[in-house]
């Protein structure tokens, strides 16, 4: 064990965190509009919009995350179009390539849970709803909205946690996010070992964060 | 779609043998990932405090680690331990370990991680009265283990299982990182020597999609098979 170039690495490896952090509370914030859109076309009973959000999930979640990147990174570029309008400005970043293909496919999970969590609400609250003459969209928000959030917390927290992982996969396309790093000073130093141990202790440490977030506004939001 | 012809003007036969590297590397690695399932399964189930603790660490640490870490732990650290339990027995030669090797035990290893609060799921949900009815008929250990235990527990597991070997598979390409030629790293290396990438990528995807989609119809076609009567 090489304690001092453990912590050695520490400072270096915390600053990475910083970039997977960033990488990840980008992608589930867009990953929540990209989600909820889904979700609200995937209950919608036209069939076309039905069916068009069931491909989109179903293409993201049935392709490895790897692929998603790779596609979006070293693919797009290839268009010709593409290159001369303002979107090459974004495209051509890595990091903004890697939140794109973070927020599509944790999108796509996110859909799929908020489209259980509302399929789940019972009958009896929409009718509630509407015997009391609210609007739909009254319905929509101040009930539908808050027993959903409620219904799919547990699941979105182990997505929060998936992602955490999934940003790791930034380091692929040049990003120095916390693998990124921790691969670079284990292929200069050759001691996986330890720098396994610090690298995986931090993302132990921000999931342990995560699990007992999400556990507290569990608890917050159930109403018994 | 000369780009996919067989032969040595296209990619199709290199992407062909690439796509049954990723389906061996899977299958392995979802066997490795029972073999681990069933060390750390009792574990975890165990009344030992002791051994509550391992069970419970290989599970927190293997999923709350990122799998492309795990990957290079193996791939940068897999041969230095081999050689180090090697020195034990006093082989000092250099041992290099082939990436299909280190790649599907390191696979392996996640997916049992995953496999492991499958079955302890499973295990859990079976009726007491399973339990107690054995101890009547005064069965042994392994008999109600394996005729009793065992067959329930694939049965309501199956469909976790599914989800598992659809998460190893795509783990797969991960391993494309440590030069092992599946899906990914062909993809790669087509896309750099044709400048085509978006078509290769894309290519890759839809082949992952349709090993998703087929193994899909045949896991459901067994869940099926084994949820009869129920």
């Amino acid at each position: 064990m090489d304690f001092e170039l453990m912590i050695n690495s520490f400072p270096k490896l915390l600053n990475a965190t910083l970039v997977t952090l960033k990488l990840l509370s980008a992608s589930l914030f867009f990953g929540l509009f990209v989600g909820l859109f889904f979700a609200i076309l995937r209950i919608s009973k036209n069939k076309f919009l039905n069916t068009f959000s069931y491909g989109f999930s179903y293409v993201f979640r049935g392709t490895p995350l790897l692929v998603q990147i790779f596609i979006i990174y070293f693919g797009l570029g290839q268009i010709e179009y593409l290159r001369s309008t303002m979107l090459w400005t974004v495209l051509k970043e890595p990091y903004w390539c890697a939140i794109i293909a973070f927020s599509l496919n944790t999108g796509a999970y996110t859909s799929e849970i908020l489209r259980s969590a509302f399929q789940t609400i019972k009958r009896g609250y929409t009718e509630a709803g509407k015997s009391l003459g609210l609007k739909y969209s009254t319905i929509f928000y101040k009930i539908h909205i808050p027993i959903a959030i409620k219904q799919s917390l547990p699941a979105y927290g182990n997505e929060i946690i998936l992602m955490l992982k999934g940003t790791s996969l930034a380091s692929t396309v040049t990003l120095l996010d916390l693998t990124g790093v921790a691969k670079y000073i284990i292929s200069t130093t050759f001691k996986p070992i330890e720098v396994f141990i610090v690298a995986g202790g931090i993302y132990l440490f921000i999931t342990f964060l995560v699990h007992n977030f999400i556990k507290y506004l569990e608890k917050k939001f159930s109403y018994q | 779609m000369e780009l996919l012809a067989f032969g040595k003007t296209g990619w199709g036969d290199e992407l062909f043998i690439a796509t049954l590297m990723t389906i061996a590397v899977s299958l392995t690695a979802m066997i490795i990932g029972f073999l681990f399932a069933l060390i750390f399964t009792p574990l975890k189930l165990s009344k030992n405090k002791f051994y509550n603790l391992i069970g419970n660490s290989y599970t927190t640490v293997i999923r709350g680690v990122p799998e492309l870490l795990v990957i290079y732990l193996f791939f940068f650290g897999g041969s230095g331990a081999v050689m180090y339990v090697a020195s034990i027995f006093g082989y000092n030669e250099y041992i290099e370990i082939n990436a299909f090797i280190t790649g599907s035990f390191a696979i392996g290893i996640i997916s049992g991680a995953y496999s492991t609060e499958v079955f302890r799921g499973a295990i859990l949900s079976i009726d007491k009265g399973q339990f107690e009815a054995s101890k009547v008929l005064g069965l042994n250990k392994y008999i109600y283990f394996f005729k009793v235990i065992m067959p329930q527990m694939l049965r309501l597991a199956l469909p976790n299982i599914s989800n598992v070997w659809q998460i190893t598979l795509k783990d797969t390409s991960l391993i494309s990182v440590t030069g092992l030629v599946e899906i990914m790293r062909q993809s790669y290396i087509a896309a750099g020597s044709t400048r085509d990438p978006l078509f290769f990528y894309s290519f890759a995807a839809v082949l992952y999609l349709l090993l998703t989609y087929l193994s899909m119809k045949f896991l459901n076609s067994l869940e099926k098979k084994y949820s009869r009567g129920f």
